[in-house]
């Protein structure tokens, strides 16, 4: 071990030479200033969203720029939520209820399917989940003309339920559940819960369910931000309708000829907290569900 | 449920000695037995069933069906005008002056986007590996882009590249970088293209960093050792041993942000102006294909050559994104 290497005398030049792995070198004043940078580069666009969104219009047309935040917040939210034809209020509740049933749909249907690919026997189990892990790689995106016309059959454009459908289950999500379940259920637990005459079911909520719990957390505020932060399909089917989400009523704000940035951006302020909140919460979570996902790749 | 029961349970699937259990009334554990049998074989059935069911109506038909109305007349404005068009859409794209520019943009932006996002990435994430004071919070830090909504960035950063309030212009005209007139961003395609690279790259570099840091945290630690005995620096074990042993993942962020960045889409939007025209400047200085495929579809009510385009789009993705796992696993390989 190369501490013990280190305490010697002229420790420090005999380190150099047999050398640390990096995880073992401490961090220099370097390394944090580089930190400390990245993380300015990071917090710049939300501070300057602060900024922008306290601020008065006249206040954001002199030069230099003002750095601090002002006090117009609540002026510019009153603005924001007051606009006629934006439905700002309502386009938040949207994206609460969306991101909510979505969220709580890619739980239950992903620790579902993961189980039974994690733990259960039955024909066909591999080429079905070659099928989901190819299904990681498809754009769902690229058929959005077609998925429009599809919701124009069934009558679901400008409705939520076109947004909230096609999510309520992920091919990531049962990928993700299946490799935590293989690892945090062992095999044993599942044969003698069967021994003791458990039905399938009854093994999912007695066994799996209790021990998928973190793996469950992480997956949650994953699809919750994917979902709250979704543009693209919603614009489309939602656009304007009186039910847009609230990423879609940002857009709306920014359109127009005349765009007061104060404005837009108290209302981008306000759809951003949410997450903030749950990045606050669930950080810790967040990053190791990242960092767990990336091994196994 | 009551403990007494627990024997029929464990009788083997496919004989039928839970009968024998109980003589008298054979009929509940038969049926018990049935069900145990019928729970066995088609529960897991129906437990993948949901994912398969709504994966294949909302997910594989909607990109079947694409080719089918790409073949097609479909129209917003107009239902009359259907039919089988056969490949006019796709003949009509060769020769269209706005698809070759938005692919033109598209993959300038995705250049611009792609390598500096990579590398940086690459350099934070071995950054993160060294041992670190408040660890999870330098961590948690990198992914405050990855939470914000990418239209609240967007807006933030067009503000930011205003003509003349921005605070970018005014920071050169500080440091004295560039001529008197300010920078209109919009206005070329080099400085959009940069103004949207920023965005995209603000957004994935750390992201990435946890997803090489992942990987780094398994490379074993004495080959760091015989390395430095070897004379390695650190930049040379970070190209020499870092990149090779985490291969697989850097292929893995190499398809991801082909992916990712061919379908770019909130960026380019929200830049403008007047966000939903999708025009991509006034002269489409940096519309992007999947901006040009809401523009043709949903503004000109063009549906089918609309179809067309995003089609067009998945090939270009399928191919650029197996190229560029191929060229980066011979680079990695190389350096072995």
């Amino acid at each position: 071990m190369s501490t013990t290497v280190v305490k010697r005398r002229g420790g420090r030049r005999r380190a150099a030479l047999t050398g640390r792995a990096p995880a073992d070198t401490p961090a220099s004043i370097w390394n944090y200033l580089f930190l400390a940078l990245v993380f300015v580069f990071s917090a710049f666009p939300l501070y300057w969203m602060l900024v922008i969104a306290t601020s008065t219009d006249a206040a954001l047309a002199k030069l230099p720029p003002q750095v601090v935040p002002g006090d117009q917040l609540l002026t510019n939210l009153r603005e924001v939520f007051s606009l006629q034809d934006v439905y700002f209020i309502q386009s938040l509740a949207n994206s609460a209820i969306v991101s909510s049933v979505v969220t709580l749909s890619v739980l239950f249907f992903c620790s579902l399917a993961g189980f039974a690919f994690a733990k259960l026997r039955f024909r066909g189990r591999n080429v079905l989940m070659v099928i989901v892990i190819l299904t990681l790689t498809v754009p769902n995106q690229l058929g959005v003309v077609a998925l429009y016309i599809v919701m124009g059959e069934i009558g679901w454009n400008g409705t939520l339920l076109a947004v909230i459908v096609p999510g309520l289950v992920s091919a990531f999500g049962v990928f993700y559940m299946r490799q935590f379940i293989l690892e945090a259920v062992p095999d044993e637990l599942v044969e003698a819960a069967r021994i003791d005459g458990a039905t399938t079911m009854r093994i999912y909520a007695s066994v799996v369910l209790p021990a998928v719990r973190p793996a469950l957390a992480v997956l949650g505020l994953l699809t919750f931000v994917g979902t709250w932060n979704d543009f693209q399909w919603p614009l489309i089917t939602l656009n304007g309708t009186d039910y847009p989400t609230s990423m879609v009523a940002i857009s709306d704000l920014a359109s127009g000829n005349y765009v007061l940035y104060r404005r837009v951006l108290a209302g981008a302020l306000v759809a951003t907290i949410p997450l903030l909140i749950m990045l606050f919460i669930g950080g810790r979570q967040i990053v190791r569900g990242i960092m767990e996902g990336a091994v196994k790749s | 449920m009551s403990t007494t029961r627990a024997t029929p349970a464990a009788a083997p699937p496919t004989g039928s000695g839970g009968r024998s259990a109980g003589p008298g009334d054979p009929d509940p554990h038969r049926w018990r037995n049935r069900l145990y049998r019928f729970d066995l074989r088609y529960t897991p059935y129906l437990l993948v069933a949901p994912f398969f069911l709504l994966f294949l109506v909302f997910g594989v038909f909607p990109i079947i069906f694409n080719g089918v109305v790409a073949l097609r007349h479909w129209r917003l404005d107009d239902a009359t005008l259907t039919g089988w068009a056969g490949l006019a859409n796709f003949e009509k794209l060769l020769t269209d002056d706005d698809f070759w520019n938005a692919l033109y943009n598209t993959f300038g932006i995705f250049l611009l986007s792609t390598v500096p996002q990579l590398t940086l990435a690459l350099v934070i994430a071995s950054v993160l590996n060294r041992r670190l004071r408040a660890q999870t919070w330098w961590r948690v830090g990198v992914l405050l882009p990855y939470v914000t909504p990418i239209t609240a960035s967007t807006l933030v950063f067009a503000a930011v590249f205003a003509r003349d309030t921005g605070v970018a212009n005014w920071v050169l005209s500080v440091l004295h970088i560039g001529g008197a007139e300010p920078i209109d961003w919009r206005s070329a395609k080099w400085s959009s293209w940069l103004v949207l690279a920023t965005m995209v790259n603000w957004k994935w570099i750390g992201y990435n960093a946890l997803l090489y840091l992942a990987a780094m945290q398994s490379i074993p630690k004495d080959i760091y050792e015989a390395a430095a005995v070897d004379g390695a620096g650190v930049w040379r074990q970070l190209w020499r041993i870092t990149v090779p042993m985490i291969r697989p993942v850097v292929i893995f962020t190499v398809v991801l942000s082909t992916i990712g960045g061919l379908q770019l889409f909130t960026e380019p939007m929200l830049l403008e102006q007047n966000a939903q025209a999708a025009r991509g400047g006034a002269n489409g200085e940096w519309q992007t294909i999947a901006q040009l495929i809401y523009k043709v579809g949903w503004k000109d009510l063009n549906l089918g050559y609309a179809a067309a385009m995003s089609w067009a789009l998945f090939l270009i993705i399928v191919v650029v994104a197996a190229v560029n796992a191929l060229i980066t696993n011979r680079l990695g390989g190389g350096k072995r």
